[in-house]
């Protein structure tokens, strides 16, 4: 029987996963796809729960669907914002994107 | 002419402003404006005078000065006898004098000074008589003490006219002092300082006249003591004892100085101010006041005559003179014989003048003033040696001169009302006799001897070439008489010496008595029904006797030589000496106020240098160290506070800027492990 508590292990993982590559990485897009997991390990999140605790209004799977829209947005300022840097820096590492530093 | 009298003081003030202001300029036309002023003067104060004589009544003019609450003071003038007749002796002398300076001090390089210095006094001098209340007669009278100090040290390059014009002052100014604190006791008392408001509350003896104050254990009348305040002002003015030693170094200025302001005038306006103070005096319970006065003017005639006879100075002789009939005066005035004090006033002034020029015109021709340096001078200056012979007689007072008459009215009145003080004052007359005998021996009389030490020029050529003159040459040869300008003023005061007196003379006035008598009367006396003794041919006798006497003895000892003074001189011991040093008075002083004001000074010094500038620095050494310490406070503990939170900021700074990588991944990193924290703790509790 599959419990909450695996779902919520899977969702652990993936959320560890997309930290350590937000956490390791300098390339910006890397950086990208790993805010995604993590994002995507909420989802999990809230569709288990949804499950176990709300099945008939699926307020969680509401949830979900906005944290979707919201990772699309997201990915879209994030890569437009890495091509332009890209264009003007010729890198999309982030250890090397220090304009602003005072 | 009265009514006109105010402008008597003006002309003389007016020519002191032209002279002050434009005297260089004028130069040897100086003394013409100085001249001018004194004729005008002359003129209206003799008018006013003869109009006093025809019968005039006396004259009082006085405008509000000052209100102050309920007290007026008011200023104004008197023209009465009293003060018509003194004004116009002092324009007839002080004019003649004016004209003696004219030659006497020509070739001066401060020519113009010396007139303008005179003016200035006259016009002093007419004040204090004309004024008809203490205030104004107060301002009148600095004026005079101011003048007299200015000339006497007018040969201002000599230290002794120096030194003397400063004794003359300070020692007039003990007498000024207790002068003006007895004029301000008698406005305390009577509300006012006008000379008739007064006289009538003390002759009317009301409630404000009979006030009393506690001295000691004693009552006195407050009238009494401020009378006697008052007379301190006389005392040091008229050069009365124990006031007299600046009389006789004011000596140090030149000859006519010594005659107008030393002889004639200021020195008698203690005298005219006791006269005109009269009902002051003589309203006092027992006439206690004019008892001092008399034994004050006996004591000082005495002393100063005794003084006279051992000194060698020609003018000094003069001086000590002065001091004596000054006495006189004061005494004639003491033993209520009001019309003979001032009466000897106005002849005194006449040839006592006359004295001093004639020993100008001497010390002129001889360059020294010392009379064992001249002899045999009635030779060489005839005009010279008459008209002086004139003012001897005159002061010895032997008939029919002018000394005589009024000497003898003072003798009179002392006969009558003080035995005691006739008794000093006849041998005081015999005195004057013998030194000014011996005065007259040793100048005009024997050999001319010549001056061992000639006086030395007053001036330093520096003067000479400002002024625009030369030096003048010092080589006397043989004496020369003085040049007219200086002999016609002799001549005239000569005159007056004899006809002055003849006023005097018992049956000119009224009821047999005497002109001056008739007209100088106070009217007190026959309210007291005190009638003046009338004129006696045994006494008249008796003192022209005296006064022949002294006269007699001098010439068997320094004209015939039958008893030489030298072999006196060994005879009489220490008198001589003590004589001769004015009796040491002028030492004591000299010790006492000299030193003594020295040594105070000198204590009071010490005390500043070592207490009260001890005082000033240890306050400076505490500020000092308390701002040491201060300073070491700021440095250490406020500077430190506010260094240690500069250095904590900057600490805590440093130990925070590690974090502030701008490095997202590293914030993510922290923001991650406390999450982790977050979870772990979460675990923990569950």
């Amino acid at each position: 029987m599959i419990g909450p508590a695996h779902y919520l292990g899977v969702s652990a993982l993936l959320f560890g996963l997309g930290l350590y590559g937000v956490l390791t990485r300098r390339n910006a897009v890397a950086i990208l796809m790993g805010i995604e997991l993590m994002l995507n390990a909420a989802n999990i999140n809230f569709v288990a729960f949804t499950k176990f605790v709300d099945p008939t209004f699926v307020r969680g799977h509401v949830a979900a669907l906005i944290v979707i829209t919201l990772a699309a947005c997201e990915a879209v300022v994030g890569l437009a914002l890495v091509i332009n840097a890209y264009r003007h820096l010729e890198t999309v590492n982030v250890d090397q994107v220090n304009l602003m530093k005072g | 002419m009265a009514q006109l009298a105010w402008l008597v003081p003006l002309f003389p003030l007016a020519s002191y402003a032209v002279l002050a202001f434009r005297g260089r300029a004028l130069g040897e036309r100086a003394p013409y404006v100085a001249i001018g002023a004194m004729a005008l003067s002359a003129l209206l104060g003799w008018g006013a005078f003869l109009e006093q004589v025809a019968g005039a009544p006396p004259y009082v003019w006085r405008a509000v000065w000052a209100v102050g609450g309920e007290r007026t003071l008011t200023v104004g003038y008197t023209v009465d006898p009293l003060s018509s007749i003194t004004v116009a002796m002092i324009t007839l002398v002080g004019g003649l004098i004016f004209v003696y300076s004219v030659g006497y001090m020509r070739g001066d390089p401060y020519y113009a000074r010396f007139f303008a210095f005179l003016s200035l006094f006259c016009a002093g001098m007419l004040t204090m008589v004309l004024a008809n209340s203490f205030l104004l007669m107060l301002i009148g009278w600095e004026i005079i003490g101011l003048c007299s100090y200015l000339l006497i040290g007018f040969y201002f390059r000599r230290r002794s006219a120096n030194m003397a014009q400063m004794k003359a002052f300070l020692t007039t100014r003990v007498g000024d002092t207790l002068m003006l604190v007895g004029i301000m006791a008698l406005f305390w008392q009577f509300g006012t300082v006008d000379y008739h408001a007064i006289f009538e509350a003390v002759r009317e003896g009301g409630e404000s006249a009979s006030a009393v104050v506690r001295l000691g254990g004693w009552e006195v009348p407050l009238a009494t003591l401020s009378a006697l305040l008052v007379f301190g002002g006389p005392v040091g003015k008229s050069g009365q004892f124990p006031l007299h030693v600046w009389l006789p170094d004011a000596m140090e200025g030149p000859t006519p100085v010594s005659a107008l302001i030393h002889a004639a005038t200021m020195v008698a306006a203690g005298v005219y101010l006791v006269g005109r103070a009269y009902p002051l005096f003589f309203y006092t319970p027992h006439h206690e006041a004019l008892a001092v006065v008399a034994w004050v003017g006996t004591l000082t005639a005495l002393l100063a005559a005794l003084m006279a006879l051992a000194q060698d100075d020609i003018k000094r002789v003069l001086a000590y003179s002065t001091i004596s009939q000054l006495g006189f005066m004061m005494a004639g005035l003491g033993v209520l014989g009001y019309a003979a004090g001032l009466f000897h006033l106005l002849t005194h002034a006449f040839f006592k003048a006359l004295l001093f020029l004639a020993a100008g015109s001497v010390i002129h021709a001889v360059g020294t003033n010392n009379i064992k340096e001249m002899g045999g001078l009635r030779r060489f200056l005839p005009v010279t040696f008459w008209t002086f012979l004139a003012g001897f007689l005159a002061l010895a007072g032997v008939f029919p001169f002018a000394g005589f008459w009024s000497k003898d009215e003072i003798l009179l009145e002392a006969y009558h009302h003080a035995p005691a003080v006739y008794a000093l004052l006849s041998a005081t007359a015999f005195l004057t006799a013998l030194y000014m005998s011996r005065l007259v021996a040793y100048t005009f009389f024997g050999t001319y001897r010549g001056p061992a030490h000639p006086e030395p020029d007053p001036w330093t050529p520096e003067d000479y070439a400002r002024a625009g003159l030369h030096a003048p040459h010092h080589g006397h040869g043989t004496p020369h008489e003085s040049p007219r300008v200086m002999t016609g003023p002799l001549v005239a005061l000569a005159v007056g010496s004899l006809v002055v007196g003849f006023v005097g003379i018992p049956g000119t006035g009224p009821e047999g008595g005497s002109w001056i008598h008739h007209f100088l009367k106070f009217e007190g006396f026959k309210e007291a029904g005190i009638h003046a003794p009338s004129f006696s041919w045994p006494l008249a006798l008796r003192s022209l006797g005296v006064a022949l006497a002294g006269i007699a003895v001098a010439w068997l000892v320094y004209g015939l030589r039958a008893v030489p003074s030298e072999r006196i001189r060994a005879w009489v011991g220490p008198v001589y000496p003590f004589l001769r040093n004015r009796m040491y008075i002028d030492a004591l002083y000299g010790w006492v106020f000299v030193r003594g004001g020295l040594l105070l000074a000198a204590g009071l010094r010490w005390f500043d240098v070592h207490v009260v500038d001890g005082l000033v620095n240890l306050v400076g050494g505490v500020t000092v160290v308390t701002s040491r310490l201060h300073r070491l406070f700021d440095t250490y503990v406020v500077d430190g506070l506010v260094n240690l939170v500069g250095w904590v900021t900057r600490g805590l700074g440093l130990l925070l800027r590690p974090l502030q990588t701008g490095r997202a991944y590293n914030y993510i990193l922290v923001a991650a492990a406390g999450l982790g924290l977050i979870v772990l703790v979460s675990l923990w509790r569950l």
